[in-house]
Parts: structure tokens; sequence; C-alpha cells
């Protein structure tokens, strides 16, 4: 099949910039840890409010891991708990959340913060707060006739 | 290339078969395009709806009557057409076999339809699980997609036979492209048809209790990829072969075209997973993974683009266009079957890049679930495939009904394009911004209990409201164009555009025609990229989830 | 007819090709400025994404 010489440069100059982005995410995902949220942990969805850390949502201090603080949400029909929470700024955080009934969003608007919580399974994401100021947490993924009232909120201070 | 069983016109049997399919279509225009119309005004915060009516019902009714019925209808009836003109009338039993296929899908929509108007299926056309619709919901739409097999079942007939008549040849460029997109079709909804049949019918009809939502979700993506790319094939067609005869050019290379539809046959099934990046419970190599195979579906469509363009410049410097963009001029702007899907495939720039974005691995977490996606496939779907269908149907519906495209109804059809155009811009551009402020898709109108960033998304979702409205209009048009086409425009003879190779263009090589090659590649793809995750999916799974009803 | 033209145009080469009826100049720059857009719509969205990490 012949090529017309104009398609092979075009061909060769699409191919390499799709060959670029991909290495620029491979890189930033497998090197230095960017990867998209993909929690492997599974949890009893009926049995979320007993279990730890679920049992006790909200922000807690941890020592001895790679970040510095836990966050954990619970999800369900229309809300999260907690409803608000404060961060220092500059807090490198885990975010643990799952949800209790059915799918949920999570997404921290104005930040990369932005998973889906399953049923039966738990998604974590680390992120650093380096801006202040308040942030709308918001499901993000329908789950019924509530769906845009359900929200939470960050505060991010000095 | 020459072949004995090539119609002029396409048989009337034939073509009674795709007007049925562009009916259902179109009355599918007209119910989607209003649903879509009060969606823009709910979410501006202007307009409650009426009499109970939910935000979420009108969007399940939207996505469901547009991106499944209206397309598949147009498409199966643009299919039916372009076979039985390039390869010969259907004999009576393939048509039979087209017409039970007709039936499943209409029953098969009537049955959906009902269940969302009843409110017992507002699950949106995603499905959900662990939201749980009417079981006859679930039947209705499975009922669908086995009336396209039926369908697919009639043309493979077809081909056959047209292979056995025509031994050592390639087949006609439209068959083989029409029998390709069906070959990509027929593999992918095995992945929606084994969860529904599987796992969400007898879940609904209570023979079990729960439903495995990992499972489910990555039998449905399996099919939810494809599924675009079966809109988005069928528009192609019209782009390489029927649109160089509308301008009086030729096609740049019959090869390409066909090389380019096979790669979309090996790369848009085994991709799913790039529209579940941010989902618990799949390893990010297996993302990563396939997130490298959608990239490499985007090759084809490179090569489209440069096709396309060749076509162009090829038949523009032939009337003598000079210089490095003259040829630009010399196309024929006031002929709305170039005109329209030419604004689709410039509206496919922008959706192409938005694509990039979206399969982008991490960068997913800026997108995903925002509006921003709800902008990229108003523009991929909703402009560069839907105006390419309306450009066909301008000279379709009146070949198929004996009528002829006046110049009356030519001037209104650009108006319809040029509106959908500007509507368009209105509406996905603004999507796309608030979507990277962070504003959700799928959500009705909220304050987010007063938060700041929540007030800057509404001047967006305000523009919203106002491409919608224009959108609307020019859908409007499109149905006034429709049923001038069908039952009123003088009778004549409108051309069936097929295009032809360039003379220097060389002869197409057999191996295209090589059906087990192609199928035996892409199962080994599909096998290779699905095969781990999918055991992993089964064996670590959680306790089932029970069904919920949140509407 | 080539040669007449190149003795009377003696700017360049590619001007000649660009005059030449089967030339695909054109569709060459279309397409790069078409490839222009799609760098430039994932470098900007992955800035953003750079910005918010």
């Amino acid at each position: 099949m012949h090529l017309h010489k104009f398609e092979k440069i075009w061909l060769i100059f699409g191919i390499g910039s799709l060959l670029v982005f991909l290495t620029v995410l491979g890189v930033s995902a497998f090197y230095l840890g960017n990867q998209p949220p993909s929690c492997l942990a599974t949890i009893d969805p009926e049995k979320v409010d007993t279990q730890a850390p679920f049992n006790e949502p909200g922000l807690k201090k941890v020592e001895g891991k790679e970040w510095e603080y836990e966050l954990v949400f619970v999800a369900s029909a229309f809300n999260y708990t907690p409803g608000e929470v404060q961060i220092p700024k500059g807090a490198k955080v885990k975010v643990i959340a799952t949800t209790k009934d059915v799918i949920h969003g999570f997404e921290v608007a104005g930040t990369n913060v932005n998973m889906m919580l399953e049923p039966g399974y738990i998604s974590e994401l680390v992120y650093t707060f380096n801006k202040t100021g308040e942030f709308l947490v918001l499901c993000n993924e329908y789950c019924g006739v509530g769906h845009h009232m359900m929200t939470s909120k960050i505060e991010v201070v000095e | 290339m020459l072949n004995q069983l090539a119609n002029t016109k396409v048989d009337r049997r034939d073509g009674k078969l795709a007007m049925a399919h562009f009916y259902v279509a179109f009355i599918a225009l007209a119910i989607g395009g209003l649903a879509g119309l009060l969606q823009v005004l709910v979410r501006s915060g202007k307009l409650e709806l009426p009499a109970g009516i939910g935000y979420y019902q009108i969007l399940t009714v939207h996505g469901v009557i547009l991106g499944l019925v209206l397309t598949t209808f147009f498409i199966i009836g643009f299919m039916v057409s372009s076979v039985s003109k390039t390869a010969g009338t259907f004999t009576t039993r393939q048509r039979t076999l087209g017409w039970i296929g007709f039936w499943f899908k209409t029953i098969g929509t009537a049955m959906a339809a009902v269940m969302i108007l009843l409110n017992e299926a507002t699950v949106l056309f995603t499905f959900y699980a662990p939201l749980q619709a009417h079981f006859l919901f679930y039947l209705g739409l499975t009922l669908v997609i086995v009336g396209t097999w039926f369908d697919s079942a009639a043309i493979y007939m077809k081909y056959g036979q047209w292979k056995k008549a025509n031994p050592g040849q390639p087949s006609p460029l439209l068959t083989f492209m029409t029998v390709i997109t069906l070959i990509m079709w027929d593999v992918a909804t095995l992945g929606v048809a084994t969860t529904v049949l599987f796992q969400l019918l007898p879940w609904s009809l209570g023979i079990v209790d729960t439903v495995n939502v990992g499972v489910s979700r990555a039998l449905f993506w399996y099919f939810g990829h494809p599924l675009v790319y079966f809109w988005l094939m069928p528009a192609y067609m019209a782009w390489y072969v029927v649109i160089p005869k509308v301008i009086g050019g030729k096609m740049f290379s019959d090869s390409l075209a066909r090389m380019s539809f096979i790669l979309l046959l090996l790369f848009s099934i085994p991709v799913g997973f790039h529209h579940q990046l941010l989902e618990p419970g799949i390893d990010p190599a297996w993302k990563f993974l396939q997130v490298v195979l959608t990239f490499l579906v985007v090759i084809p469509s490179l090569m489209t683009a440069f096709s396309l363009f060749a076509t162009f410049e090829s038949y523009g410097r032939s009337k003598g266009a000079k210089g490095l963009f003259g040829w630009f001029k010399k196309l024929p702007w006031g002929d709305a079957r170039f005109t329209v899907p030419f604004i689709g495939m410039l509206a496919f720039i922008p959706g192409g890049a938005g694509g990039l974005v979206n399969a982008s691995h991490q960068m997913n977490q800026v997108v995903h679930n925002t509006i921003w996606v709800t902008g990229h496939f108003h523009l991929t779907v909703a402009t560069a495939v839907l105006l390419t269908f309306f450009g066909v149907a301008y000279w379709l519906i009146p070949h198929l009904t004996g009528r002829t495209f006046t110049k009356k109804m030519n001037k209104l059809a650009l108006i319809q394009g040029i509106t959908w155009a500007i509507g368009m811009t209105f509406m996905s551009g603004a999507m796309h911004a608030a979507g990277l402020l962070g504003a959700p898709r799928r959500s009705s109108f909220s304050d987010y209990g007063g938060a700041a960033q929540a007030a800057e998304w509404v001047p967006y979702q305000i523009a919203q409201a106002v491409g919608g409205t224009i959108l609307f209009l020019s859908i409007i048009l499109m149905l006034y164009i429709f049923v001038n086409l069908a039952f009123f425009a003088p009778k004549g003879d409108q051309e069936f555009p097929v295009g032809e190779v360039a003379d220097q263009a060389e002869k197409t090589p057999m191996v295209f025609d090589n059906w087990k090659l192609w199928i035996g590649i892409t199962a080994c793809l599909i096998l290779f990229a699905y095969t781990l995750p999918l055991i992993d999916l089964i064996q670590n799974a959680p306790p089932g989830a029970k069904g919920f009803k949140f509407w | 007819m080539a040669k007449t033209e190149l003795n009377r145009n003696t700017e360049t080469e590619t001007e000649i090709e660009v005059e030449d009826s089967s030339s695909l100049k054109g569709t060459l720059a279309s397409v790069f400025l078409l490839g222009f857009i799609l760098i430039v719509t994932w470098v900007s969205v992955y800035s953003l994404f750079l910005d918010r990490s």
C-alpha cells in the first residue's frame, strides 16, 4: 500500500506526538507515582460504619507514613460524612473514602481530587493541599434524585 | 471498481426498510431534543419542571433516546441503503431478517420508553448498578441490541452473496465499511448483553439478591467505548465515500480508507478502562495499557483527516486553485450536502483534542465526570456525527422516497447547519470551560449550599441554556426538512453519491477482505487487555451490592 | 511549462510545487494546524493538572 510522502510525514509527526504524551503520562504515573486512584481493597458495604477507618470519619494525623494526615469520608445517598473539615495548608493528605449504598463520585472542585466510590470498594488518593480557601466537595456521579444536593466542604487554613 | 450487482437506485423494497428506520430516528430526535432543551433550561436555574417530572427522568430520556435510539436507527437505515446500493438488492430472506430486526428494536425501544415515562427506570443510559431499574427497561434495551444482530445477519448474508458472485474482487467500499462496523458492533455488544442477561435481569427480577458492580461496569464499558465508534464509523463512511462525490472530486485512496477501518476495528474495543480510570478495583497498570491502546485508535483518525484534506485540495486544484489554501475557496459551500457534514468535520478537531485529554490516564482527574465531558461528546457525536447524518439525510431521504432536495430546502439546510454550529459553540464551549472549573455533569441545578465555586459556574450554565435553545431551533428546522423530504418535496430522482477513486490511486489489496485475520487479531487484543483484570474483578470481588431505587 | 516558470519565477522551488495541480501542500499545512490544536489542548490541560497537584 502506497503512502503519499506528506502523509508519511504527518503520520510520523502525529504518532510521535502521541508517543511523547504517553511517555510523559507513563513517567509521571509509574516513576513519580501519580497514578489515578486505583485502590484494590474491598469492604462489606453494609458494615462500613463499624469498620476502621470508616467508623471514625474525619481528619486524623498519622505518624511514620508517606503522608501526614488521613482524611476519611463516608458517602451515602445523599450526603458525605463529615459535612465539613479543616485542613492545614501544605498538608499531605491521604483521602480514604467509600460508599454505603450506590455509586457516588468524590470530587474536590478545583483540585485533582476526583474519584469514583463504588459499593464494596475503598477509594484512596494522596493529595497535598497547597492553596488556602474553601473547596467544595461534591458528588459527580449520578446517584439518585438528590444527587445534586450531595456536598461537603474542605477548608484549607494557614 | 465495477460490479454486476450495483444499483443506480436503492431498490424500493429496501428503501422502505431504510425509511422505517428513519421515521423512528427522527421521532427520536424530536423527543430527545425537547428533553435536551428542558435540561439546559433547568440547569440555568431559571426553570422548574412542572407536574413532578424529574430532571433525571428527562436526562434518562435524552441519553437513551438520542444516544441509543436515534443513532442506532439512523445508522442501520444508512447501512441498509448503502449495502443495497453498492452490493445489490437484498433477497426476500435477507430483507425479512432486516424487518425482524426493525421490529425487535422498535418494540424494545417502546418497552424501555414506557418504563422511563413511568419513572421506573431513572438510571440514565449507562445503567449505574446498583441503582435498579424495572426489568422491562433492561429487557427492552436487550431487544434493541438483539434487533441489531438480525440487521447484521442480513448484511453479512448480502456481503457473502456478493463475494460469491464476484470472486477475487475487493468488496464495494461502502459495503466493506458497513460490514466492518457491524463486526465491531457485534463483538462489542457481547459485553453489554452479558451484563444484562447474566447480571442485571436476574437481579432486577429478584432471582438473585446482589450484583457484582465491578464486573458489571467493566462489561458495560467494554461495550460503551466501541459504542461511540459505532456512531463515528458510519460518519466516516460518508466522509470517505459520499463527500468526495458530492463535491465532484475523487476519493483520495480506497486502500487507506479500508486500512483505517481495519485499525478502528482492532483498537476501538480493548479500551473501555479509559472510562474507568478513577475507579477502584482495577490495577493502574491495566488502565495504562488500555490508555496506550486508546491512543492507537487515534491513528486511523489522523489518517482520515489527511485523506479528507487531500480530497478537498485535489478537487480545488483541479478547478484551478492556486496557493497554499486557494482550494478551500473552490469547495461547494452553497451545497448543504457538503457544508453541513463539513461543519461536523471541523467540530471533530476540538472533539478529538478533548478526547485525547479524557483518555490521558491520571489527567482524567481534572475532567472526569465534569461537564467538560458532556461538552466533549456534544462535539463528537452530537455535532461531527449528527451533522454528517443530517447531511446524509438531505439526499438519502428524497432518494428513497423518489423526491428531490430542492433549492429552497438546501437553503434551510444551510441555515440548519450554521445555527447548529453557533448553538453548539455556546453550549459546548461553556461546558468545557465550566468543566475545567469543576462543574459536574449529569446534575440538576444546585447552588451547592451557597458555595462560592458553584456560583462561578452559573454564567456558564446560562450560556449553555442559550446555546441549547439555538440548537433546539435547529432541530425544529431539521424536522421540518425531514418531513418535507419524506412527504412533500417534488417527485424526481435524487442521486445517491458514491465516490470513485482518483486515477492514480492503486489497486485495492485483497487482504482487507480476510475476516479471519482481522477478527482473530481483534479477539487476541481483547483477551490481552481484559482477561486478567476481569478475573481479578471476579476473584477479589467484595460482597455483592443490593439494588436501590433512589429516584 | 515548468521550465519557463522556473525562469520567470526565481524565488524558490517550492513555489513551483505549490502551483502544481497535484500538490498536497495545503493538506500538509492543514493537518499540521490540526496537530497543533491537539498539542495545545493537551499541554494546556496537563499544565492545569500540574498546577493543581
